[in-house]
């Protein structure tokens, strides 16, 4: 009984969520930008923006499947297009906040071709195709410049692009494909070959946001979804690896 | 993508852990059971801190001592040719450290209430401790080990978070049920999913009842 009592106190005092702040899905690729923003977004208006990071694809899910998220930073188009679509979104609210580049990425090796074409060279990590949009990149430009035969049996999957990147950089994997952004994470090993894939061998990295349903008539989580096409956002964006369009 | 792919490997990997499991964790759980050492509850703690850990502390210090860089995985590499991580090899090697408890536990719980007189007759009838092991300690343990063998290859049946994080998804070799399950609801395939699920919620059922009944069926003779 006293045990009981004790438990429900502590339930009744899990800390009860900040009236003011906005909850955002991040595409995993955009983690560190948006930790960046959601601090300088903090320092402008006082508002705490709490960041969930994952996949484009299983963010999506969990946004369909009821997730409390005001704001969708994903990784492509396809999925905010679809979250309109359904209702999910406010409608006509999406725009595109930064296009990605995906970038082949190797601490061992110091060519890069090299390494795709040789067969025995070693492990390539990919983020999952299904869920990850630059998974999804990674294997249409595999496909089309002719090397899937000689990577899809040496591919290893990534959850999210985080993990496809951490894969490579513990050495567990020889390369991989990610995110331009991701290059300049803190902490990264060196790299001996660093190869930015060229856009036109793969359907374009554009990422848009969408403002969900539920914060329609959220003030706070609008200024946040304002703020990402200010100019300070872009500046912030445009410094990590993105092309971003005024 | 097959149902029955992943499943297959989850056998597979539940199988040969299971194996090597009864191989190494006999010994661990005979010595734990018979000795008096100062070390028995440090050995104990550590068999039993999987059930403890999260799979992500498991599944960190995997990923840098498997990988090619680290202390076992480059042994491994210079052995084999390749690395212990994103292999099949290295699912066994980290299935066995994580289902280590759920064989060792059984066993030592029915070797401790194992009468000790009957070990010390047949030591006094000149049997060697081996052979005393395998005619009188072993039969009468039969429960011990039937629910040791049960349990880790449910518990390896059952494994997912090492597994994402050492394992790659990699069709065939590492792709593992629970894995192959969680790759169909992330991409909304909610029919593959409720498929591969199902099929495991019938097995484990299966495999629970009949060791149930082998147990009543053993405990009452």
């Amino acid at each position: 009984m006293r045990v009981s009592a004790v438990f429900l106190i502590l339930l009744l005092a899990t800390p009860a969520q900040a009236v003011d702040s906005v909850s955002v899905a991040v595409a995993s690729n955009f983690a560190r930008s948006a930790t960046e923003l959601a601090e300088r977004f903090r320092a402008e208006t006082g508002i705490d923006v709490r960041l969930s990071n994952g996949s484009t694809g299983k963010l999506y899910a969990q946004i369909l499947n009821g997730a409390p998220f005001d704001v969708f930073l994903a990784a492509d188009t396809e999925r905010p297009a679809r979250l309109e679509h359904t209702g999910h979104a406010v409608a006509g609210a999406r725009f595109t906040y930064a296009t990605g580049a995906l970038v082949l990425w190797s601490r061992s090796a110091s060519d890069c071709h090299a390494l795709l074409s040789d067969e025995n060279s070693g492990r390539i990590a990919l983020a999952n195709p299904k869920t990850a949009p630059y998974g999804k990149a990674a294997v249409e430009f595999l496909s089309s410049a002719g090397y899937w035969d000689s990577v899809s049996k040496r591919a290893v999957y990534g959850e999210n692009i985080n993990q496809t990147l951490q894969f490579v950089a513990t050495g567990n994997a020889v390369m991989g494909l990610i995110a331009k952004s991701q290059l300049n994470a803190p902490q990264l090993p060196e790299a001996a070959c660093t190869w930015e894939i060229p856009s036109s061998s793969y359907s374009n990295l554009e990422q848009q946001v969408v403002l969900l349903l539920r914060a329609a008539d959220n003030d706070n989580a609008r200024r946040f979804f304002e703020f990402l096409r200010s100019d300070a956002a872009l500046e912030i964006i445009g410094r990590h690896g993105y092309e971003v369009s005024p | 993508m097959n149902i029955f792919g992943p499943m297959w490997l989850s056998i597979q990997l539940a199988f040969f852990t299971t194996a090597i499991l009864l191989v190494i964790g006999t010994p661990i759980a005979w010595w734990l059971s018979q000795t008096r050492a100062r070390l028995k509850p440090a050995v104990q703690a550590i068999v039993a801190m999987p059930i403890v850990l999260p799979p992500t502390v498991l599944g960190f210090y995997l990923l840098i001592l498997l990988g090619p860089d680290g202390a076992i995985g480059s042994w491994w590499v210079q052995l084999t040719g390749s690395a212990l991580t994103f292999s099949f090899t290295g699912l066994v090697v980290a299935s066995c450290i994580y289902s280590l408890p759920f064989a060792v536990q059984p066993m030592q719980n029915a070797f401790e209430s194992l009468p000790r007189k009957y070990l010390e007759r047949a030591w006094t009838l000149g049997a060697s401790r081996l052979d005393a092991f395998f005619t009188i300690a072993a039969p009468l343990s039969l429960r011990g080990f039937i629910s040791g063998i049960v349990l880790s290859f449910a518990h390896t049946l059952g494994e997912f978070g090492v597994v994402l994080m050492v394992g790659g998804n990699i069709p065939g070799e590492t792709r593992v049920i629970s894995i192959a399950i969680y790759d169909h609801v992330e991409s909304l395939n909610y029919a593959a999913a409720h498929r591969m699920s199902l099929l495991l919620v019938g097995f484990a059922f299966v495999v629970l009842v009949t060791m149930f009944v082998l147990n009543r069926r053993w405990g009452e003779r």
